[in-house]
């Protein structure tokens, strides 16, 4: 029974790795913990849900489509909550990031209602595959492979394109990356396109997994993926995925050895210990003090 | 006695009553959490965990003993004040965003174990039986709030004050300087965790019910934004800005269903435009000199400050 746990975790971790890594990349770049990303993948599994419901599109079709529509929605949250704040305290930042988080949610809850909405069963139709005894759900081969493909576009973008180029300069060092000619803003904006759809991708294959879409999905798996990006090491982007995996294993785990009523506060558990031990998280780089 | 004081609470209409309760108690809670934000800088994103601690601490006090309201206030306060120099000791000694998202972390676990203990009743929340007090409640919560920030502004001056403002103004500075860093964080945390005991000891007694649940990530966060948006390190400011955000659901009460929607917008709008808080950088003692027509000692350092 292992290898099916040890699955099941895998498929829920890499969606958290998928939602992680959009916090970590914000972060890397302005050091912002961005708290309406969690609404941004909820917002996407609404987009993905309607597209497929509504419209009835194919789910791949769908998945695109919110990808692209949370996209624009990340770029402008950007350009409205963050960009005016960017010289300001962080701390201000943070308070008109959950400002824009408590906005999205209450906007969801007005528009799509407070109970949780399934997608119908004819969006992706989910058989078990058996792999060497292990009962495994094409849903779970879904989700393992969309992100792991996910994944591996980002890390292309962000290590061969000339953009990623720039994104790492800008991580590394602001202000030199703007005067070596950068422009930082535009930096700034597609990192927050790029995080935004990778977590609205990770929205719409939450909504498959549990079948359930609500407006309050965000914060929980928004403060779960954020615990991942931290476990990773809070700015390495294969940290994050590390951290996501790490955590979706052990909270099946947990759950599987009889500890469900504990579910939630087992992510954090290993999060509050691991930075106890290692405070800049798995993969992160040590942060020299300067006088 | 009680009755005199009863009739006088009987005056003011219950609705208004509790608008005024709601700020009492928001206030102690915010005070408790600029200690730690504001003056020290440490910045804690889990001070509704401390606030469930005190509340349900002060619950089974009720429930369990025969302790009068002032001892249960007190205890529940120091309860929690052990608890949270207990966790900040291991915890202090990361900086910045570590420290806000172990905090967070931590008190999701605090929720967590509260859902799953009997003594606190799981899921179904504890009922709170009227404190064993003869002062109304409303009284109580303001003389306690009025008794914080006489305390926290007099703190604020002292020597342990200045320590920890040197501290949140360059913490490496401070210890060169010969403060002790860990142990006045810790302190700081156990000065915030005991304001945030009293405030939940309060809540929990003027609610009569409270569920673990209502102590989530959204408290802290009301209460964090109540610091921020008056000023941090301001007490004026903490007043002045737990005052509007714990009276705003009332206020914004006729546009019922929009009324979060409008809470999120305005929480941008204000950081947007204002982004130290409505009363950050301005100093009272200043503003007072300045009226009087005299040169305020501080202006120079604050000149500097602000380059």
């Amino acid at each position: 029974m292992l290898l099916q746990q040890l699955i099941n975790g895998i498929a829920l971790g890499s969606t958290y790795a998928l939602i992680a890594l959009g916090y970590t990349m914000v972060y890397g770049i302005i050091a912002l913990i961005n708290f309406a990303h969690g609404e941004i993948f909820m917002a996407g599994a609404f987009v993905g849900l309607l597209m497929v419901a509504v419209f009835k599109m194919n789910i791949f079709v769908a998945m695109i489509l919110a990808m692209a529509t949370c996209m624009v929605m990340g770029v402008v949250i950007e350009l409205i909550a963050y960009r005016p704040l960017r010289k300001s305290s962080r701390l201000s930042a943070l308070i008109s990031a959950i400002g824009v988080s408590i906005f999205l949610s209450t906007l969801a809850l007005m528009i799509f209602g407070a109970d949780a909405k399934g997608f119908p069963d004819t969006a992706f139709p989910v058989r078990q595959v058996k792999v060497l005894g292990a009962e495994i759900s094409t849903l779970q081969l879904l989700i393992i492979g969309v992100s792991a493909l996910l994944m591996l576009g980002l890390e292309f973008i962000v290590q061969k394109t000339k953009i990623g180029k720039a994104m790492r300069a800008t991580s590394e060092d602001y202000n030199t990356a703007a005067l070596m000619g950068i422009n930082v803003n535009r930096v700034i904006s597609f990192t927050f396109a790029l995080g935004s759809s990778l977590a609205a991708a990770g929205g719409v294959l939450v909504g498959l997994l549990f079948n359930a879409v609500s407006f309050n999905m965000g914060l929980m798996a928004g403060l779960k993926a954020f615990s991942a990006a931290v476990l990773g090491g809070i700015g390495s982007i294969p940290g994050a995925m590390l951290g996501g995996l790490l955590l979706g294993v052990a909270e099946v785990m947990g759950v599987a050895a009889g500890y469900s009523s504990y579910r939630d506060a087992i992510a954090f558990a290993i999060l509050v210990l691991v930075l106890l031990v290692k405070p800049t998280g798995l993969l992160g780089q040590k942060i020299q003090k300067k006088v | 006695m009680g009755e005199s004081l009863q009739s006088i609470v009987n005056l003011v209409d219950p609705y208004t009553l509790q608008i005024l309760v709601n700020i009492g108690i928001a206030i102690v809670l915010a005070l408790g959490l600029n200690v730690i934000t504001g003056i020290t800088g440490q910045l804690s994103l889990g001070h509704a965990a401390f606030m469930s601690i005190g509340a349900f601490t002060s619950a089974v006090i009720t429930l369990r003993t025969g302790l009068p309201f002032s001892a249960n206030l007190l205890l529940s306060g120091l309860i929690t004040a052990f608890v949270g120099a207990a966790i900040g000791y291991p915890i202090l000694r990361l900086t910045g965003d570590y420290l806000a998202i172990c905090t967070l972390g931590f008190a999701e676990i605090v929720k967590v174990v509260f859902l799953n203990l009997d003594i606190t009743n799981k899921a179904l929340g504890l009922s709170v039986p009227p404190a064993r007090s003869p002062i109304p409640m409303p009284i109580i919560v303001w003389v306690v709030a009025i008794l914080s920030i006489i305390f926290v502004c007099f703190m604020k001056e002292s020597r342990f004050g200045r320590a920890l403002k040197a501290i949140r103004d360059d913490e490496i500075a401070a210890e060169a300087m010969g403060i002790n860093i860990a142990r006045y964080k810790v302190q700081s945390f156990a000065v915030g965790s005991f304001l945030a005991g009293v405030g939940g000891c309060l809540y929990a007694h003027f609610l009569s019910y409270i569920n673990p649940s209502d102590f989530g990530f959204l408290k802290s966060v009301d209460i964090l934004s109540m610091v921020v948006l008056g000023g941090l390190g301001s007490i004026a400011g903490t007043v002045f800005g737990a005052s509007i955000l714990a009276a705003a659901p009332e206020f914004l009460r006729f546009m019922s269903q929009y009324r979060m929607l409008v809470y999120g917008g305005l929480l941008v709008f204000l950081m947007v435009f204002r982004p130290n808080g409505l009363l950050g950088g301005i100093n009272f003692t200043d503003l007072v000199l300045r009226a009087i027509g005299r040169k305020p000692a501080t202006a120079e350092v604050n000149e500097r400050h602000r380059k």
